[in-house]
């Protein structure tokens, strides 16, 4: 028997029970969206903005006090869009925590690996050649497609002699996200439709101003869907945290499971920018604060950072159409002002050690 | 338990380098055998082709008897453990998380540990000394200390077959012949990578040697550890005797091979 190694309390890290603190999270999301029903031109109380959406979701709790004109603004203008910001956000978290794990990189973001900007130019394309093959869901269907292709390109340019090193992965995602974004301005700078312009304007600095009910099931549905399946191969996602040999070794199917999962990864962040825009860095930051809370595992980390997403974009959100009201500021503007020096901190840890 | 590993004429083609020429290997159940030989001479590319990182380009790898290509790789890695080179980094995983990957193979999707599950991490843990830093993070640990984390996680496979990558190489004198003693003590068949050649002398039943992709000698290490493989192989003098309890006792020397 070996001797015991002496316990380093220094290097231990106390976290809160679990439960504790999905609660926690879930207490922000509430807190979170009960202070963007709020805000606006016109200000509601939270216990009137409380009370108008518990009397729409079961009338005889309440009754209905208020002028109808309010009502109106919390159900049709402000609550769609902080739940959409909410769906957004909880993507992102979701698609950045599985994307670290995947490439095995903690500097992983669905923007900064391309894959959002793939989306972007499969729905510019959609918008400015009128390439409508899927119906009203020609959107979600191309910018999954862009995504999808996008995420495989920077994989396999990053990747050699089966290594994936920082360096190249955060520059080929950089190099693919800039000569996507360069497609989807060329195609809208060429199009002759004005409309084109505003939508494409609002995909390419990421923006939920002017969201409606009619643009929530779907990437609702997608995210919701698209991180139930993560859930189901979180232990093979953790696996990928210990290496690939040692995955291979341990009963993974390294390609085909990653191969599968980009998928996934794919369809969400199309779903997702096709509603949205590309909004930077809520995937790379939500996973490091998660792990920090949760430890890496993911049947813990996902959940955690859904929360932690959809609390942090529905801040954000507000923030971006109230800082400069009556203007707004595209809130992903906003996210990387926060995200570019948190990534640069990550960057800078990691040289340290 | 059983185990029984088998490589029969197994080649690896990378690009225009033969890295494994026609290797044949076989370790009975409950044997250890070493490999040795110097670096780049093929003992990491043969250990990969049990796990699957590479696919031999001719040949076969057999696991108690099933070529393990065509296994499923949960069924694999329910019969054979394999401690590899490389280490997760970055990320912040527990020493436990790490042995508690272990038990992914015996466990569905959805299913969390158990009690038995963690019973068996623990237990590996104690095992290799480590479980005072089960809570602490597995990249502050020493380059000893992650070692024996990684073997601790290859044992709470509760695997018939190990097969261990140079599992010493950053441990002190004593742990080295801890976990070797330990991977005995457990009467699993281990194909072991090793550099010391005296750990392989002690510990081994058989002894592989290759040198660029060839096997070279194989058979009990007294028969095969002798002066002139070792300078023909290593080009470094040794001297080897048999000590009072049997085993042998390998000195290289210092200079030229030539000083004998």
């Amino acid at each position: 028997m070996t001797a015991d190694a002496p316990a380093r309390p220094a290097v231990r890290r106390r976290r809160a029970p679990y439960p504790v603190v999905l609660a926690l999270l879930a207490a922000l999301v509430l807190a979170a969206a009960t202070a963007g029903v709020m805000a606006g031109s016109v200000p509601i109380p939270a216990g009137e903005a409380w009370r108008i959406v518990l009397h729409r979701l079961v009338p005889p709790l309440t009754g209905a006090d208020w002028q109808p004109v309010r009502e109106t603004i919390v159900l049709d203008v402000r609550l769609p869009r902080v739940v959409l910001c909410g769906v957004v956000g909880a993507g992102l978290a979701v698609c950045g925590t599985a994307l670290q794990a995947l490439v095995r990189n903690p500097l992983a973001d669905p923007m900064l690996l391309g894959v959002s900007s793939g989306a972007t130019v499969g729905a510019v394309l959609v918008v400015v050649a009128h390439v409508a093959v899927a119906g009203v869901f020609s959107l979600p269907v191309a910018a999954f497609a862009g995504a999808l292709l996008a995420l495989l390109l920077v994989f396999f340019l990053a990747r050699t002699g089966g290594r994936t090193t920082t360096v190249r992965l955060v520059l080929s995602g950089v190099a693919t996200a800039e000569v996507l974004s360069a497609v989807a301005s060329y195609l809208v700078v060429t199009s002759d439709d004005p409309h084109a312009a505003d939508s494409a304007l609002r995909w390419m600095l990421g923006g939920l101003a002017g969201t409606t009910w009619t643009l929530v099931p779907v990437p609702a549905a997608v995210v919701l869907a698209g991180t139930a399946v993560l859930l189901g191969v979180s232990r093979s996602l953790d696996l990928l945290l210990a290496g690939e040999e040692a995955a291979s070794s341990l009963g993974l199917d390294v390609h085909r499971f990653r191969l599968a999962m980009f998928v996934v990864v794919a369809l969400m962040v199309g779903a997702i920018v096709a509603v949205s825009g590309s909004i930077g860095f809520v995937g790379l930051m939500m996973p490091h604060v998660v792990r920090l809370l949760t430890g890496a595992g993911h049947r813990r980390a996902l959940p955690a950072a859904a929360l932690l997403g959809a609390a942090f974009l529905i801040a954000a959100d507000l923030a971006a159409r109230t800082l400069i009201a009556p203007e707004e500021i595209p809130v992903g503007i906003l996210t990387a002002l926060v995200g570019g020096p948190f990534f640069l901190w990550l960057m800078r840890r990691k040289a340290a050690r | 338990m059983s185990g029984e590993l088998r490589a029969e004429g197994v080649t690896v083609v990378a690009g225009r380098r033969t890295l494994l020429d026609d290797v044949s290997l076989h370790a009975a159940p409950g044997q250890v055998v070493g490999l040795v030989g110097p670096n780049g001479a093929g003992k990491s590319t043969l250990l990969r082709t049990f796990y699957r990182v590479l696919r031999p380009t001719r040949g076969r790898v057999l696991v108690d008897g099933d070529d393990v290509r065509r296994l499923p790789g949960r069924t694999l890695a329910r019969r054979l453990a394999a401690v590899p080179q490389d280490s997760p980094g970055e990320f912040e995983l527990t020493a436990r998380d790490v042995v508690a990957m272990g038990r992914t193979p015996h466990k569905r999707a959805f299913a969390g540990d158990g009690a038995a599950d963690r019973a068996i991490v623990a237990e590996a843990l104690a095992d290799l000394g480590v479980a005072g830093l089960a809570d602490a993070p597995f990249d502050r640990l020493s380059g000893g200390e992650r070692q024996r984390v990684l073997i601790a996680r290859a044992l709470a496979q509760r695997t018939g077959a190990l097969v261990l990558d140079e599992p010493t190489n950053h441990l002190d004198p004593r742990h080295r012949l801890d976990v070797l003693r330990l991977v005995r003590r457990r009467g699993a068949t281990a194909l072991v990578a090793l550099h010391d050649l005296n750990l392989a002398a002690a510990f081994c039943d058989r002894v592989h040697v290759l040198r660029g992709g060839r096997t070279v000698a194989a058979g009990p290490p007294g028969d095969v550890l002798t002066p002139d493989l070792i300078a023909d192989v290593y080009g470094v003098g040794a001297d080897v005797a048999r000590r009072a309890d049997g085993t042998l006792r390998v000195d290289l020397l210092p200079g030229p091979k030539e000083t004998r």
